[in-house]
């Protein structure tokens, strides 16, 4: 299992051209922007994904193996910003890939030396694979953030005045429930022996 | 069936490689907001009122639809020496380009401003210049078609007139009157949207945009002062609808509606009993918002004569005006030519200072920012910031207030004076180059959710910064649609920030004469230092 050092030797120039693979799946007006604007206030997409990028290969590169909570917490951003952009959701997380094409460039001489294995690749591969199932969970759970926010936005918005107005209240403590607790267990209309007063 | 990695890696994103020209809008579900109301637009008097979807192939536009646009776009060059002048003079020099926060949120080259106008501008060079007729496509023009509308749709409800793209232009191009024209032209075929054309209805109907009647808004003001009494121990009762009231006070109707707006409209209540302002409020002008900005402006000057109107009938000196954004870019802006100047009324002059504001002798309408600083510089008030010291506190500038009218210090005077802990966002990132909330000029619909948010994503990555490195978790503002539309935003970017108004914090601060011992933040929440009171109640 040579690969993870070589991996580590060739960090900078991965993560760049997984960028720059990043950066190709907006517009080219857009791509080129997110590649070249170095502030990161002007360009939070571009300063977001070399961080994310940086980060989350620095632990995939790593030889333990990774631990998904803290993929996930690294791949967060990037995700949460692909929830809402215009991509559906396959092209959403589609930019996890193109890491695998990267890598294989980049270990090429590595590989044709046969210091790195085919079986080392498909071993990092598969953390790849890994990586977009749970860069996955994370879009799912954005989306349903968002479709929270939705809701919330015209709930938050009426429900106060709704309460001011004495239209909607919260129901006191009267002391006797109305109904008993279960109504609905046994119909809530027969005739019970145990309990005379229940039932029609 | 097996994939071989190196199938998998053959994955990739289509990347449009044709010009801007030649790719649509995406006006799928989700993409686009609702539609204008029949009934809404028949009230309004907007033409074509139907029911009608922007996902609908056919739009159902009017029969002699182009002629509409050109004889409406003419009329507009005619009316608007600027217009013309916008059209004709940009050199697609780019300073514009990566400014927009919809641009920089979404990579998307349409959102560039430049671009954005360039969806008129290539009609306009078919329709009225002799070099764009002569040249066609190689010389910028095109001819218009149901697709180019359905381009301005999307487009020009992608821009929420924040104009951070004319504070780079050299030769400043106004891009957010683009936009206006661009949606008053859309209008004129009866493409409009709910969002916005249901609050200038109501706002026609009972004076504000949520529709909250007379007697109602009334009962919800006199809701805030139980609210105040509980807290402070002091008994507020403002007049509405006098006559002879030397002020007429106007604020967003968002502010008696929606939290937290709602605990700005406190924060002044307690500083105008505390300052013994004489002072009304008007159930007609119950609004100083003006979503007629966002529709034509005879809608906007319709709206913003309200306010003017009820100012003449009360009979008061001046009008004040609260924690609004677009409000004071129409009073700043437009107002002037539109419905002014306000000559009935007198130069505003604080009558507890004595401070006459020059800058206003025209519109005679002051800004709370300036006229609470003004207090303030003269020892007026009596603070106690240490109240909010449980806030870390950074002042978003709302794009109209920053950016319409230049007022950068007033506000942060003001918060300075009434909090301990305060820390700017980078300096590319407030005062005239501030960032939008992304939910402007009559985007704050939830169905759009995901462009508001990628449009908020460079405000909530300055906000983020100063979360992470200096603890801020308090997010002011003073624009009833920021405080609307910055909670979801955080909640999304920078969950652990939570959004204020500034008289808000200038009302918890506010040590008024008489007052008990105060345990409870406007919030009804319990006072730093006073943990545990509120359940001894």
């Amino acid at each position: 299992m040579g690969i993870y050092k070589h991996l580590d030797s060739h960090a900078k120039e991965i993560v760049k051209a997984w960028n720059a693979r990043f950066a190709g799946s907006y517009p080219s007006e857009g791509g080129r922007f997110i590649m070249k604007e170095k502030d990161p206030f002007n360009n939070p997409i571009g300063a977001m994904a070399q961080k994310a990028f940086t980060e989350v290969f620095a632990i995939l590169s790593q030889k333990s193996e990774p631990d998904p909570e803290a993929l996930r917490a690294k791949i967060d951003p990037i995700i949460r910003l692909r929830a809402v952009q215009t991509f559906i959701p396959s092209e959403g997380v589609a930019f996890i890939f193109p890491l695998k094409d990267v890598v294989r460039d980049a270990l090429k001489k590595e590989v044709k030396e046969g210091m790195v294995s085919q079986k080392d690749l498909d071993a990092f591969y598969n953390r790849v694979d890994q990586l977009s199932l749970w860069a996955f969970d994370v879009y799912m759970a954005c989306r349903e953030q968002i479709y929270r926010l939705r809701a919330s936005d015209v709930r938050t918005r009426t429900l106060n005045v709704l309460k001011n107005k004495g239209i909607l209240c919260e129901v006191p403590e009267v002391g006797t429930e109305i109904l008993p607790h279960d109504v609905y267990k046994n119909g809530g209309f027969e005739k019970s022996d145990e309990d005379p007063d229940r039932g029609l | 069936m097996d994939i071989k990695p190196e199938e998998m890696i053959k994955i990739h994103n289509p990347i449009p490689k044709k010009s801007w020209m030649d790719t649509p809008p995406d006006l799928s579900e989700g993409k686009f907001c609702y539609p204008a109301k029949a009934k809404t637009m028949e009230y309004l008097g907007i033409p074509n009122a139907r029911d009608w979807s922007p996902a609908d192939e056919d739009w159902k536009l009017p029969e002699n639809w182009q002629q509409i646009i050109h004889e409406g776009f003419k009329d507009r060059l005619d009316k608007y020496r600027s217009l013309k002048v916008f059209m004709d003079i940009c050199v697609r020099c780019g300073a514009c380009a990566d400014k927009c926060h919809f641009f920089i949120g979404s990579g998307d080259p349409k959102n560039m401003p430049f671009l954005r106008a360039e969806l008129l501008r290539s009609i306009y060079r078919n329709d009225f210049t002799a070099l764009g007729k002569l040249l066609g496509k190689i010389g910028g023009a095109r001819k218009i078609t149901p697709t180019v509308i359905k381009e301005w749709f999307s487009y020009f409800y992608q821009c929420t007139e924040c104009r951070r793209c004319s504070v780079f232009c050299p030769y400043g191009i106004d891009t957010a009157e683009v936009t206006m024209m661009g949606r008053e032209l859309l209008s004129l075929l009866g493409i409009n949207i709910n969002w916005i054309s249901d609050p200038v209805a109501n706002c026609s109907k009972t004076g504000n945009h949520l529709g909250i009647q007379p007697q109602n808004f009334k009962e919800i003001v006199e809701f805030f002062c139980e609210d105040i009494e509980e807290i402070s121990g002091i008994k507020i009762n403002p007049s509405f609808n006098r006559k002879g009231a030397e002020i007429l006070f106007v604020t967003p109707s968002g502010d008696a509606f929606a939290d937290p707006g709602t605990y700005t409209f406190m924060g002044y209540l307690m500083l105008f009993e505390h300052i013994g302002l004489d002072y009304t409020l008007s159930t007609y002008a119950s609004e100083g918002g003006n979503f007629g900005l966002f529709t034509s402006s005879d809608q906007m000057k319709k709206l913003n004569a309200k306010m003017y109107h009820e100012a003449e009938r009360l009979g008061v000196k001046y009008i004040l005006g609260g924690e609004c954004g677009h409000m004071w870019r129409v009073v700043n802006q437009y107002m002037g030519t539109m419905n002014g100047p306000a000559n009935f009324l007198e130069v505003p002059k604080n009558p507890i200072t004595g401070t006459v504001f020059e800058n206003s002798a025209s519109t005679k309408m002051v800004h709370i920012a300036e006229f609470t600083a003004d207090l303030i510089k003269h020892n007026k008030l009596k603070l106690d910031p240490s109240r909010n010291d449980h806030l870390n506190v950074t002042w978003h500038d709302s794009c109209n207030p920053a950016r319409a009218m230049g007022i950068l210090d007033e506000p942060r005077y003001v918060l300075k004076s009434v909090c301990n802990n305060f820390h700017e966002m980078p300096v590319n990132t407030i005062r005239e180059q501030t960032f939008c909330c992304g939910s402007g000029a009559g985007l704050n619909t939830e169905e759009i959710m995901e462009q508001r948010l990628r449009g908020g994503l460079p405000r909530a990555n300055a906000v983020k910064y100063v979360h992470e490195k200096y603890g801020v978790n308090s997010l002011a503002c003073m624009c009833a649609i920021d405080r609307a539309a910055l909670p979801p935003l955080m909640d999304y970017w920078v969950p652990g920030v939570d959004v204020t108004g500034l008289h808000e914090l200038v009302g918890n601060a506010l040590v008024m004469d008489g007052e008990k011992e105060r345990t409870l933040n406007l919030r009804l929440e319990d006072l730093p230092g006073a943990e545990g009171d509120s359940d001894e109640r």
